[in-house]
């Protein structure tokens, strides 16, 4: 038996929709098998990880706080990915973001103007953006691997942020934990209904999802993102520069990474620590493509992917299964989304009898 | 104390050396293959899982190898037979093996693991200096050094080596010449996660014989810029493991150097060290454009489908 694919002459807009719904039903079908093999009841432990955390109000304000950065970081690097631009170090740019955007408050605790957490976002965002401008500018100076360079950025940002928070930032009163001063409150992040914890963050996260959908489809901006990252010769006939273009995605996805990183710090941990991210710098990988790298369904991939965080937390509380199988299930749906991409463009053909096909051929 | 450091800096390396040869045959077939950390850390808790359940180092081995290489597979069938972007595959590939590691090794963290016991070679290791540094280490170490050889050989001085070179550079001519191009690459792929596998198993039986989640720090994606460090030769792959390898120790003694000394050096800077050389040695290697695009594989990255 063999799978041979044919090229189809458009793109199918049926896959185009159904293929992240595909995907997500093949890792639920994985999942059950995996819970079954842990020795769980399937059903039950999907309903645990996946429904019961949207039963209740407290639950979906969690829901709300994990998918903000997701969403944050995932239409910034959309951007990226579709010109080409492999920034997958956007866990180092949230970091830093979350270091800068809390300078004011650190260094100056009893500063109480309302205009520190509007200075506070600005600066997130400008540190996000340098720092993710270091691998712009060794690919476009040095033509390194902005891939390799990113990454590397990461370790060195967690690094540093482990310096600062176990020793300048350290809070003198803090019982030698290794944690910064919780902010005074002009610079926490407001919480935007009094049912719950959920932050502003959430709607950062929505005005820049729709902001850059409108630019990708509106504007000669987001033209030259799709035409460059498709073809770059034919980005340059028509005078676009690969060059801008570099720089453009990264500060833009840095930027916007930096913004995730201080709308953590400030709306929902209140200091700083030496973690201060799940990971959601590489989640948020998993939920560009999972929104087919289109910022409207980057919404919807960012609810779902900040789900499996939730689900893990419950399914180690109610089912004393371990949290690692959040990252697994993460995992399972960024393979089973690229596969599923590949209706989009081709047909899939079982050929049965590869020696009958071989004859015909000659 | 000489002899001791090039010990340690042996150890640190051969993990390096070897999860990028893997690499290194994948990309010459023109396969970009990001997974590498992935497939090194499932190598790692399948050699670790193995061992622990027969008590024998060596079938840990053959674990951690067939661990990697059946992972690679999981990115052969999604990148080659459903073409499927390799650079975001390979990523999923990551993400997913220190997810599943994490998982599979959670029975195992915290018990004390089976070390891989080094082979003395009778006469070589008795060369004084040398023989102890070369002729006395494990099984996992000479099969570096027979890997480095046998891959040159291999892709300058086989004519199977020469096809798959000829399938990286590209792909259509190799396709109309009646190369089997999917079929090579599939190879290539399964090779390359073997090598990571292997290079995952040194590290949880020889480099720090326990499971920790995560143990591979990274070492993955070094192998990756080693690659291209070596500008896909492998006698370079071995210089240049080396010089990350002792970099690596390097930062570790300093570290000791600092607090014994009470100089104020924060440890957090020395243990950034290796990834900084990493960005450093990628400036130096990739700023003239002529010769990267010379040595880099012509076809590396981009997708193949057959014609009929």
């Amino acid at each position: 038996m063999r799978i041979e694919l044919q090229k189809r002459a458009n793109t199918s807009m049926l896959f185009s929709l159904l293929s992240p719904l595909l995907a997500l039903a093949l890792t639920l079908i994985a999942g059950a098998i995996m819970f079954g093999l842990l020795g769980k009841s399937p059903l039950n432990s999907l309903y645990i990880y996946f429904v019961e955390p949207l039963l209740d109000v407290w639950s979906l304000h969690e829901l709300a706080i994990k998918a903000a950065p997701l969403i944050l970081i995932a239409v910034g690097l959309s951007v990226c990915f579709r010109s080409n631009n492999w920034n997958i170090g956007a866990e180092g740019q949230f970091t830093i973001g979350a270091i800068t955007g809390s300078i004011l408050p650190v260094l100056n605790p009893e500063w109480h103007s309302p205009l520190i957490l509007p200075l506070m976002l600005v600066m997130g965002m400008i540190g996000g953006a340098l720092y993710a401008g270091i691998p712009a500018l060794l690919k476009t100076r040095f033509n390194t691997n902005e891939i390799l360079t990113s990454l590397m950025l990461v370790y060195i940002a967690q690094l540093f942020l482990d310096w600062l928070v176990r020793g300048p930032w350290r809070d003198p009163q803090g019982y030698n934990f290794p944690q910064t001063k919780s902010f005074q409150p002009e610079a926490v992040l407001p919480e935007i209904l009094d049912s719950g914890r959920a932050h502003l963050g959430i709607v950062f996260a929505l005005i820049a999802a729709v902001a850059l959908w409108f630019m990708m489809r509106f504007m000669l901006k987001g033209f030259q993102v799709s035409v460059l990252g498709q073809s770059e010769r034919a980005g340059r006939f028509a005078g676009f520069s690969a060059r801008r273009m570099v720089w453009f995605s990264m500060l833009l996805s840095g930027s916007l990474a930096g913004l995730a990183g201080i709308s953590e710090v400030s709306g929902s941990i209140g200091h700083v620590q030496p973690v201060i991210s799940p990971g959601y710098g590489f989640t948020a990988i998993i939920v560009a493509f999972l929104g087919r790298l289109n910022p409207l369904g980057i919404i919807a991939s960012g609810f779902v992917l900040a789900l499996t965080y939730l689900g893990g937390e419950a399914a180690q509380l109610s089912l004393g299964i371990s949290d690692k199988v959040s990252r697994v299930f993460q995992g399972l749906i960024l393979f089973f989304v690229l596969s599923c991409d590949t209706l989009i463009h081709y047909r899939i053909r079982l050929i049965v009898n590869p020696s009958a096909a071989q004859e015909g051929k000659s | 104390m000489f002899e001791a450091i090039l010990l340690t800096v042996i150890t640190a390396s051969t993990p390096l050396v070897i999860a990028a040869l893997g690499e290194l045959v994948t990309e010459r077939s023109g396969v970009l293959n990001l997974g590498v950390e992935g497939m090194m850390i499932m190598g790692a808790v399948a050699a670790f899982a193995t061992a622990q359940l027969t008590g024998s180092a060596y079938l840990g081995i053959l674990g951690g190898i067939i661990g990697g290489g059946i992972f690679s597979l999981l990115f052969g069938f999604l990148t080659l037979t459903l073409v499927a972007n390799q650079v975001a595959t390979g990523l999923a590939l990551t993400i997913l093996g220190l997810g599943l590691s994490g998982q599979l090794g959670e029975a195992f963290v915290g018990m004390p693991g089976v070390r891989l016991q080094p082979i003395v070679i009778p006469l070589l290791s008795d060369i004084p200096f040398f023989g102890r540094v070369l002729f006395s280490q494990d099984l996992i170490f000479y099969m570096s050094v027979a890997l480095v050889f046998g891959i040159s050989w291999f892709l300058f001085k086989s004519r199977a080596g020469l096809k798959m070179r000829a399938i990286g550079d590209s792909h259509g001519s190799a396709h109309a010449l009646g190369i089997n191009v999917v079929r090579t690459r599939y190879l290539a792929v399964l090779f390359g996660g073997a090598c990571a596998g292997l290079a995952g198993a040194q590290l949880s039986l020889v480099y720090t014989p326990q499971w920790v989640e995560n143990m591979t720090a990274g070492r993955g994606w070094i192998a990756l810029a080693l690659v291209v460090f070596a500008s896909w030769r492998p006698l370079r792959v071995l210089a240049g493991g080396y010089l990350f390898g002792a970099v690596g120790i390097g930062q570790l003694h300093a570290q000791l150097l600092a607090q014994s000394g009470g100089i104020a050096i924060p440890s957090q800077l020395l243990s950034a060290l290796p990834y900084v050389a990493t960005i450093v040695v990628l400036i130096i290697i990739s700023h003239n454009r002529r010769t990267t695009l010379i040595n880099t594989p012509a076809s590396l990255g981009k997708p193949f489908v057959p014609d009929r």
